[in-house]
Order: structure tokens, then sequence, then C-alpha cells
């Protein structure tokens, strides 16, 4: 049984339906990637896992147990964390409370370690650890929204773009730093546009157009494939 | 031409300046003589005019406002960077309440020729206090931007000060009644503001209350407990102060809605409005249908109670929804108590309301009687003056207790970014409805002492100005802070009542004191650490998050 099972999908805005009907499976210690070009459904799809938008049908399982029906914080509290589509820290916040605020659905234990935790990971940003988040560069935020992420001790972790609008060094780092979580084993869904880098980490790809998958497979084959190649990798 | 001329002006002025450090010292010391000469001699040549302006030897009226103004101009002899400044903002101040005044006393008098010496004297001597500013170069060391560290005693002390005067000001201020010689009041307290805000006195009481907090809400309070005994039995002030207070507590409340949770309440004052019509119909009046009399402190309970109620079932379908809606929500829920109390005349006496609500009882102690403590005789008002005492400090503690919690973390975040909040696993709906309805709680609770206070509850009392004159208190105040809210509270009960004189600009002065106070000082006159950080991006950051030993890039 994977961790987390969607099945036949549908999310709508009004009457507009963003998300028509997708299927797909994130097996534990895996990390799956959903591409896609911009308006395909990817961040609609991530905010119905995390209970941020309500599906019009479908099912979401999460270790067997529906989330469909759920809350955002009674599915934060269940071991999904998402960071959001541009970042979305909380600007005026330190850096050190926004990971506090990370922790927000646990109850007190050894949150102080593992900020310590996220500060090691990431140094930069213990550097600034006082300093208001929204005067961190685009990377530093970025790296942040993951730790924000991680500290709520998730079992799995879904990214949204996290190398949107970053330098090529800060892809590259925040690539590395998702490559480290998942040799840590870190259950990871992985939101990009950035195909050839999300692929080549991934062990799983969806491609997404329109609000359907149009192609599965495992992530060196996705790179290998002649129209993904075409449409997301710019080859012709 | 137009260039050379130009030119002209511009080294001319540049040569005053260059000149200006010999100049000025002088210059300001002509005008504090002339100052001081003519304020003590007659500015009218007739009688009647207020502040007994045909006198001389007595400085009264606006002339004390001109004298008050008058020591800025020993700035001339500090050495700082925005002295300039200050010293401009005061003398400029001092030069429109005279040019004010004179216009005034022409106006009554029927021309210039009834304005007398002493006014024109005055007049020479603002313009020349101008003039020592403007010679003035804009040069000398820059203030400190951190400010030394006082014996605790004595910054709390500061704060205290500060406040007592804010409040004495403004009763001061009540009690001016000719609108001329108010208007010459506002001048000046306009220009001293930003004349002291531009040499930082502001920052450093905002950066001591931060620092000195819980001692100087002990000392705020022992001046609080001690006022009325200072009172000689008169209850005039005590009045005054119940009323602030009653305000105050509101204003607390309101600020648990705005100020933490950031949702915007503009019909607050309908749930103040439902504490009071609860305790005019429940309390010991017994004007109720079911003749109730019911004892005081079930009276605060019930009306705090149903006041929550009716804010959780306004809240609940609304607060789903973007903030704007609430906005509108609240506002349509006003609108419907005003006229639904207007309305059912039935029960809440219509458009006339509800009156001669008789003084408060609890068991064998009347409100309303005058007691002797410590061989002091005190006012009736004062046992409405500590209850309110003991009202605000419940609320201010409700409010301290939210703030420091998990809760008040919620709500910040909230504020930030309910999309972010809300994937970190905070309950968004819950915690919004949750300040919603302590908001209206608080608010019920001081509505019903109001009642008894003001001993008659009307549909006018509760009307969509009211609303917008507690949230000014907030926002005028300092959002999310309380002695913010109390000075906002008196305000609020100051302003009102002095610019009735002005009936038909009244609203668009209060607005115009509102932009100018959000362009100088947005994040209000006593600020939260937050707040602060909120509104001053560059020196936040390093001035007051980092901690000691921190390598801040
Ligand atoms: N709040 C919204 N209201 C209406 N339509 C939306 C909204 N958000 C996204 N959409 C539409 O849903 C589709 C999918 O958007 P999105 O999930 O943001 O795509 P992606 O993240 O893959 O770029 C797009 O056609 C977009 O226009
Ligand atoms: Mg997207």
């Amino acid at each position: 049984m994977s961790l987390l099972e969607v099945r036949d999908l549908r999310v709508a805005y009004g009457a507009i339906e963003a998300i028509k009907g997708i299927s797909l499976d994130v097996e534990e210690g895996q990390v799956v990637t959903l591409i896609g070009t911009n308006g395909a459904g990817k961040t609609t799809t991530l905010r119905t896992l995390s209970g941020l938008l309500r599906p019009v049908a479908g099912q979401v399982l999460f270790d067997g147990a529906r989330l469909d029906k759920l809350k955002a914080h009674e599915i934060v509290a269940r071991g999904v964390a998402h960071a959001p589509e541009g970042r979305r820290i909380f600007p005026l916040m330190t850096v050190e409370e926004n990971l506090e605020l990370g922790a927000y659905s646990r109850k007190g234990e050894a949150i102080a370690q593992d900020v310590a935790e996220v500060f090691e990971r990431f140094p930069r940003l213990h550097e600034r650890r006082a300093q208001k988040a929204g005067t961190l560069s685009g990377g530093e935020q970025q790296m942040l929204a993951i730790g924000r992420a991680l500290m709520s001790r998730p079992r799995l972790l879904m990214l949204d773009e996290p190398s949107m609008g970053l330098s090529p060094i800060m892809i590259q780092l925040i690539f590395d730093t998702v490559a480290e979580l998942k040799a840590a084993g870190t259950t990871i869904l992985l939101v990009e546009q950035n195909a050839s880098a999300a692929l080549a980490l991934a062990d799983t790809g969806y491609v997404l157009e329109t609000g359907r998958v149009v192609l599965t497979g495992t992530g060196p084959d996705l790179l290998t494939d002649e129209n993904v190649r075409k449409a997301y990798l710019g080859e012709d | 031409m137009t260039a050379a001329l130009l030119d002209r002006v511009a080294t001319s002025a540049e040569r005053l300046r260059s000149h200006g450090t010999r100049l000025s010292p002088s210059l300001a010391a002509a005008a504090f003589v002339l100052v001081v000469v003519g304020t003590n001699l007659p500015w009218a040549t007739f009688s009647g005019f207020p502040g007994l302006m045909s006198l001389a030897l007595y400085p009264a009226g606006s002339r004390i406002y001109v004298l008050a103004l008058a020591p800025a101009l020993a700035l001339v002899a500090v050495r700082f960077s925005r002295r300039r400044q200050a010293g401009l903002a005061a003398t400029l101040a001092l030069l429109a309440v005279v040019v004010q005044t004179i216009i005034a006393i022409a106006r009554d008098g029927g021309g210039l020729v009834n304005v007398s010496v002493g006014a024109w004297v005055t007049l020479l001597g603002a313009l020349l206090g101008v003039a020592a500013f403007v010679a003035l170069p804009d040069d000398g060391a820059p203030l400190p931007r951190s400010w030394p560290v006082l014996p605790a005693l004595v910054e709390a002390l500061a704060v205290v000060f500060a406040v007592a005067a804010s409040l004495a000001l403004l009763v001061y201020a009540l009690d001016v009644e000719a609108p001329s010689q108010f208007v010459g009041f506002l001048l000046a307290l306009g220009g001293g503001l930003v004349a002291l805000n531009r040499l930082g006195l502001f920052e450093w009481l905002g950066a001591l209350y931060a620092r000195r907090q819980a001692l100087t809400l002990v000392l705020m309070a022992a001046a609080a407990v001690t006022f009325p005994f200072t009172q000689g039995g008169s209850s005039y002030w005590l009045r005054v102060a119940a009323n602030v207070g009653v305000f105050a507590a509101a204003a607390i409340g309101l600020n648990v809605v705005v100020g933490l949770a950031g949702l915007l309440d503009l019909g607050y004052i309908a749930f103040f409005g439902v504490g009071a019509y609860v305790a005019a119909l429940y309390g010991n009046a017994g004007l109720g249908p079911s003749r109730g009399h019911l004892p005081f402190l079930a009276v605060i309970v019930l009306g705090a109670l149903v006041s929550g109620l009716v804010g959780v079932l306004i809240g609940a379908p609304t607060l789903r929804l973007r903030g704007d809606y609430l906005a509108i929500v609240t506002l349509g829920f006003g609108e419907i108590f005003h006229t639904l109390v207007n309305t059912y005349d039935a029960y809440t006496g219509g458009p006339n309301g509800l009156s001669n609500i008789p003084d408060l009882r609890q068991g064998s102690f009347d409100f309303g009687l005058p007691h002797t403590v410590f061989g002091v005789e005190l006012a009736g008002f004062a046992n409405y003056y500590y209850l309110e005492l003991v009202l605000v400090a419940l609320v201010m503690f409700v409010f301290a207790r939210l703030n420091a919690s998990r809760i008040g973390r919620a709500w910040v975040a909230i504020r930030e970014d309910e999309l972010a909040a809300s994937a970190m696993g905070i309950n968004t709906v819950s915690y919004k409805l949750l300040a919603f309805g302590i908001g209206a709680t608080l608010a019920g609770a001081s509505g019903t002492v109001q009642a008894h206070v003001a001993t008659q509850v009307s549909p006018d009392s509760f009307v969509f100005l009211q609303s917008v004159f507690l949230l000014a208190a907030v926002v005028l105040g300092g959002m999310g802070t309380v002695p913010g809210a109390v000075v906002g509270a008196a305000i609020l009960i100051a302003v009102p009542e002095k610019l009735r004189a002005f009936s038909d600009y009244r609203l668009l002065l209060f607005g115009l004191l509102l932009v100018i106070l959000m362009r100088f000082r947005p994040e209000g006159m006593i600020p939260s650490r937050r707040r602060q950080r909120e509104f001053h991006d560059a020196d936040g950051a390093d001035a007051l998050s980092a901690p000691p030993g921190s390598a801040v890039a």
C-alpha cells in the first residue's frame, strides 16, 4: 500500500474544472514529481491534498485513511506538510519565529532541537535567525519555507515549485537539499516546472496537462522520453 | 533671466545659511524677548475676548500656548541634527497661533484696529523665531540611535508621566470653551508634538515602555488607584475618568479583534450596545418585560455572554470568507442593531431609549453614594471609577495572556498570511471566531457598566460613527498595546465632545487628525514591539530583534 493514494480526483473553481480526474501514488521513502506547464493544475492538486481546497469528487488516502474530507489543520496533524507556491513565509516574523510556527501542530516537545537541526541544514538561516524573514533573499526564503515545513515532522513533504524565480546557483542548492532529504528517507511530492532537475531526482514522475495526467513513468524513463524532451526540456 | 534670479536667491540663501550659526542665536534671543514681552501686553482693545486678552501682565488663553512653545527657541543653542526641523515645527506653530488669534480678535472686534500692541510684538517675535531656524544650517551630531538605559524606576516613571500628561492635556482640552482658543490649542499642541517627535521623544518613550512594561503598568495602576483621593470629594473628573474607563475597556476588547487577529470589525459598538440594553432591561432598573432585578454581577456576566453569543452567531458564517466581507457584514450588523432597538419600542423604548437607570447596587453597597475611605470623602462616581479600573485591569489581563499565548501566535500568523497559517496546521476559522467572540464579550461587559454610568441607553449612542471612533482609538493609541488603547479612548471621549463647536466640520477635522497621525506615526502613539517592526522595516531588524552576540548580516 502506498503512503499516499489519489484516486480520480476532481477539483473545480466555481464552474471551471481545473483538475479533471487524476490518480497518483507516492510510496514511502520515494520522491515523486509532478511536472507540467503553467496552469496545468499542479498547485491546485497540492492545495487539495493539503485541505486548502475541497475536491468535487475522488478520494485521497493517506496511510489508508481518507484525507479529502478533513480540514487543513487536521491534515497537517496527520503528517502532511505543504511548502506552498511562492514560499509564503511570514515576512514580518523573524526566521526563528517562522520555524517555530512550522511546529504549531505539534505539542511542545523537542521543538528547539528541531529548530537547531534546520539551522544545521541551512547555516545561512542560522546567521539570519533574528532577522525579519521578509528581508531574506529569494533563495533563503525558500530554505526557510522548506525548513518551516520540516518543523511539523511530516511523513510526506509537499514542495510547490521550490526553484521558482531563483538564480541558477540557488536552484542547484535547493535541489541538493531535496536530494539530501531523499537520502535521509523523507517522502517527497515535488511539483516543478524545472522538469530536468526534478526528473533526475525522482523515483516516479507524472506529467500534468490541463488537469489530466498525460504521462507516467520512472524519473529516468521520462527524462529520456521523446515527448517529454520536446515539450518540457526545450528540445526539438 | 529666471535662472539667473534663482541662482542669486540660492546663493544668498547659501550665504544666509553659512552665517546662520552666528546669526541664529541672536535672532532667537530677540524672538524670545519679544514673545515674552508681547504675551504680557494686551492683545485686544476690547474686553470679552476669550482668555482675557485685553489685560496686561496676565498671559491667559492662547497667550499661554505661545509662551509654552517659546522655550523651543533654545534649540538653536544645541548642536545636533534635526534641531532645525524641531525648531521650525515649534516656531511655525507659534506663528500660526499668533496669526490665528489675531484673525479671531479682528473678526470679533470688527477690524485689525482692535488688535492691540501685544499681539503685534508677539507676531514680530514669532517671525524672528522662524527666521532663526530657517537660517540655521542643517548639521550637527545625529541623534543617538539607542538611548542610554536608565534605572528601571526612572524609566517607568517617565512613561507613566507621559501617559498622565497626555491624559491631563486631554482633560484640559475638554475644558477649553471658546472655539477660537481651542483652535489655538490644537495648533500649539500639534506643533509641539511634531517638535518633540523630531527630537525622538516618542521613540524613546516607546522603547522605555517596551523595556519596563511590568513596572510601568504597576505604577500606572497605583496612580490610577490614588487618583480619586486627590479630587477633594468632587465628582467632576471622576465622571470623565469613569467614561474613559468604559471606552478603554471596550477599546482593548476591539484591540483583540483588530490589533491581534487583524480582523476589521466596523460594527463593534453594537456589541457594546447589546451589553448596555441587557443591563437596562434585566438589571436593577427593571425596565424589561420581566421587571427583572438581577444582581449586578449577574448582569455583567449576562451582558457579556449575550453579546459574545451574538458575536459568534454573526462571525461563524462570515469568518469563512475573505477579510473584506467581515468588514461589510459587521457594518451591516451595526446598522441592523441600531434599527432594531429603534423599532421595537415595546422593549427598548424606541428612539427615546431607556432612561432613569438607577445607580448600581451590589448587596447593600450603593454605587451612587459617596463613601469615606481612610478619612477621605470620595464622591459617588469614584465607585464607578473603581469598578471601571477593575474591568480595565481584567480586560488587560485577558489581553496580555492571549497575546503571549499559543493563540496569540496563531493570530499573528493569520494576520500575516492566512493561507500559510492554515498550511502550518492552524485552524484559521476557529481562531478568527475566537477573537471575534472575545471582542464581543468584552464589549458586552463594558456596555453593561456604561448603561449605569450614563443612567440611560438610547439607539443614538450606538451608531456607526461610534464604531469608527473606537477603531480610531485603537489605531491612534497603537494597535496591539494596552496603554495605547487607554490614551486612544481618552481621545475618543475628548475629541468629539470638543469638536461639537465645529459640528459641520467635525468629521473632517477628525479625519485630518487621523491622516496626520498615520502619516507621521503609522504604528500609533504607544505601539507594540511587533507593530513597530512592521512599520519600520529598515531599522527594525537590527535594532529590535537581534539578540546580543548574534551575527546579523
Ligand atoms: N483561484 C482560482 N480561481 C479560478 N481559477 C483558478 C484559480 N487558481 C488557479 N486557477 C486555474 O486553475 C488552473 C490550474 O492552475 P494551477 O493549479 O495554479 O496550475 P499550475 O500550478 O500547474 O501552474 C489554471 O487554469 C488556473 O487558471
Ligand atoms: Mg503553480
